[in-house]
C-alpha cells in the first residue's frame, strides 16, 4: 500500500504560512519519499524556495514513516529546531500530517495533497487499486475493482460510454467493465457479472470510520 | 389503469417517441413550442434529466410541462446526481403528478458536462434504479420501509446495439430486464444489418426495442459522432450521402435518411418502435416521420 501525494503549489504553501516566519520542515521516508514528493532532496528544494519566500528555517528532517508511532520520538530529537520555529511544514500524507499533530501544539501545515492510496506500475506512474469502500467485490470480478478502476464506480456491469473497451472520460484509461468482463470469461466464471449486485452500503462504519479489532 | 405510453407497446403498433431538453434558466418557450409541435404525432415524449452532465431545467418539471400541454412525458432518470433517497422521493412526487413513465439510466459522466467540479454521486447504477421502481411498486422502499400510498410505472432503459466490444453491453442489457426493464431505447443505430444482429439477441426477451434515431444535420456531425461518441458509428455511405447533399440541403439529406431507416425498420419489423433524437432540431420530427411514411 502507497499513499500517493503530490506537493501543493508554493503560492498555496505560501498562503498556508502566511504571517508564519519560522518554519521547521519534516519530509517522510516511505511513501513520499518513492512518489519525490517528500523525500531528502525535495525538502532541501522546499527548504530553499521557503527561503527565497522570506521564511527562516530552523531544521529539517525526514521521518522514516510518518504515519508510525515512532514519529513521537523523532519530534522529540527535534524539539528544540521545532520549539523555535512558528509552523512545521509536513511532507508526507495527510496521515503523516495527522500523526504529528498529535505529538506537538505547533501548527502543522501539509505542504502536499493526498491523492489515493495505489500501487505503482512503472517507475513514477501510480494507479488506485482500493477506496476502501468496506465491502469488498474482487471476488467475483476478476480481482479488477469497478468501485475504483470504473469512473462511476458501477457494480453491474459498463455504462454506455465506453468505447472500444476504453472511458468515456479519458480515451487512454480501459473501460473496467470491458476488463472484468474479459478476465472473468478467460476463468470461465462469466455467469458471475449476470448477478444482480445490490447498491452498496455506505455507512459500513459510519464516517469518521473506526474499528476495533477484537 | 397502465399509462398511455404502456399502452401503446403493448397495442403491438409501431410505437414512435421523441425528446425534448430543457432549458438552462427559465426560459421554455422554445421546449414548449416543441411540445406543440410534437405531441400529435409522437406516442411519447421524453424529457432529458441534465442532459451531457450540463445543469439545466429538471426533467420532471419538464414532464410535468410535458403533462400540462395534454402529452405523454417518458421521465428520464440518471443516477449521476441524486442518492438513493432523492431518487425515490423524485419517483414518487413524479407518480402523484400523473408522470408514468421512467427511462433509468446511469448518467454521463461529471468531466464531461459544465460544472467539471461537482460531486459524482452513482449510489445507484442503472440497474439497481430499475429494481428500485420495482421495489416501489411493492409497496416498500429501498430501507424495506412501508410506503403509505403505492405508485406503479412504466419503466424501461437504455442498451447500446453499436458498442464495441458488445458483449459487456449485453450482460446488462440482460441484467435490466431481469431487474424489470418493460422497453429499450437504444443509442443511435445507422447500420440495419447489424442492429438486426442485437435484434436477433434482443428478441429472446420479453421487452419492448425502441430503436434510437439521431438525426444528422451534416457530414461533418456524423463524421464527430462517429469519431467521439461511444457507440455511435455512421457508415461510410451515409457519410457519403451527407456530403454530397446539395449546398443548404444537408439537413433535408438526413431527414430522408431519418425517414428511410425508420421505413425500413417498421416495414421489416425490426423492432417495436423508433424512438427519434433531433438534437436541437425537433421542429423537423414531424418532416422525418412523414419521410418514412407515416
Amino acid at each position: 500500500m502507497k499513499s500517493i501525494t503530490k506537493q501543493k503549489t508554493l503560492e498555496e504553501i505560501g498562503q498556508l504560512l502566511d504571517g508564519l516566519n519560522s518554519v521547521f520542515i519534516a519530509g517522510c521516508g516511505t511513501c513520499a519519499t518513492m512518489t519525490h514528493t517528500g523525500g531528502i532532496e525535495e525538502v532541501a528544494a522546499m527548504k530553499l524556495s521557503l527561503q527565497e519566500l522570506g521564511k527562516t528555517v530552523t531544521g529539517t528532517t525526514v521521518i522514516p514513516a510518518a504515519c508510525d508511532d515512532m514519529t513521537q520520538e523523532t519530534i522529540k530529537k527535534y524539539e528544540d529546531a521545532i520549539g523555535s520555529a512558528d509552523a512545521m511544514l509536513i511532507m508526507s500524507c495527510a496521515m503523516g500530517v495527522h500523526r504529528v499533530s498529535l505529538y506537538h501544539k505547533k501548527a502543522v501545515i501539509p505542504a502536499l495533497d493526498t491523492l489515493f492510496i495505489g500501487l505503482e506500475d512503472n517507475y513514477g506512474e501510480f494507479h488506485e487499486v482500493c477506496a476502501q469502500c468496506g465491502q469488498c467485490v474482487l471476488g467475483e470480478t476478476g480481482g479488477i475493482c469497478p468501485v475504483t478502476a470504473c469512473h462511476k464506480g458501477l457494480v453491474n456491469g459498463p455504462c454506455g460510454g465506453t468505447n472500444d473497451g476504453k472511458c468515456e472520460v479519458d480515451k487512454n484509461r480501459d473501460c473496467a467493465w470491458t476488463l472484468i468482463h474479459n478476465k472473468l470469461a478467460e476463468q470461465k466464471r462469466l455467469d458471475l457479472m449476470y448477478k444482480y449486485q445490490p447498491p452498496k452500503n455506505y455507512q459500513v462504519t459510519p464516517k469518521p470510520k473506526v474499528t476495533k479489532i477484537t | 389503469m397502465a399509462s398511455k405510453f404502456k399502452q401503446a407497446l403493448n397495442s403491438g403498433k409501431f410505437v414512435v417517441t421523441t425528446e425534448v431538453g430543457p432549458a438552462k434558466g427559465t426560459n421554455m418557450d422554445a421546449m414548449l413550442h416543441h411540445i406543440d409541435l410534437l405531441k400529435d404525432v409522437v406516442d411519447a415524449i421524453n424529457v432529458t434529466d441534465n442532459q451531457s452532465s450540463v445543469m439545466r431545467f429538471p426533467s420532471v418539471g419538464g414532464c410535468m410541462l410535458v403533462k400540462q400541454k395534454g402529452a405523454e412525458p417518458i421521465l428520464q432518470m440518471t443516477c449521476r446526481d441524486r442518492n438513493r433517497m432523492a431518487l425515490q422521493a423524485d419517483l414518487l412526487y413524479a407518480n402523484y403528478m400523473g408522470i408514468e413513465n421512467v427511462l433509468c439510466l446511469t448518467g454521463d459522466a461529471i468531466p464531461v458536462g459544465d460544472h467539471k467540479e461537482a460531486k459524482s454521486v452513482f449510489d445507484l447504477d442503472s440497474v439497481q434504479l430499475l429494481k428500485t421502481v420495482r421495489t416501489l411498486e411493492s409497496g416498500k422502499d429501498l430501507g424495506g420501509n412501508d410506503l403509505d400510498g403505492v405508485p406503479s410505472y412504466c419503466a424501461g432503459a437504455i442498451v447500446t446495439p453499436e458498442a464495441n466490444p458488445i458483449e459487456p453491453q449485453l450482460v446488462k442489457f440482460e441484467k435490466k430486464v431481469n431487474e424489470g426493464a418493460e422497453f429499450f431505447q437504444t443509442q443511435a443505430i445507422y447500420d440495419l444489418d447489424n442492429f438486426k444482429k442485437f435484434m436477433k439477441h434482443a428478441r429472446k426477451y420479453d421487452t419492448k426495442i425502441l430503436a434510437g434515431i439521431v438525426l444528422l444535420s451534416s457530414a461533418g456531425m456524423a463524421r464527430y459522432m462517429t469519431k467521439n461518441i461511444p457507440g455511435i458509428f455512421v457508415p461510410q455511405d451515409l457519410i457519403d450521402e451527407m456530403a454530397g447533399a446539395p449546398k443548404g440541403q444537408a439537413l433535408k439529406t438526413g431527414i430522408e435518411i431519418a425517414g428511410r431507416l425508420i421505413g425500413e425498420l417498421k416495414k421489416e419489423a425490426i423492432c417495436d418502435g423508433v424512438h427519434i433524437m433531433a438534437i436541437g432540431k425537433e421542429e423537423v420530427v414531424p418532416d422525418i416521420l412523414a419521410a418514412a411514411g407515416m
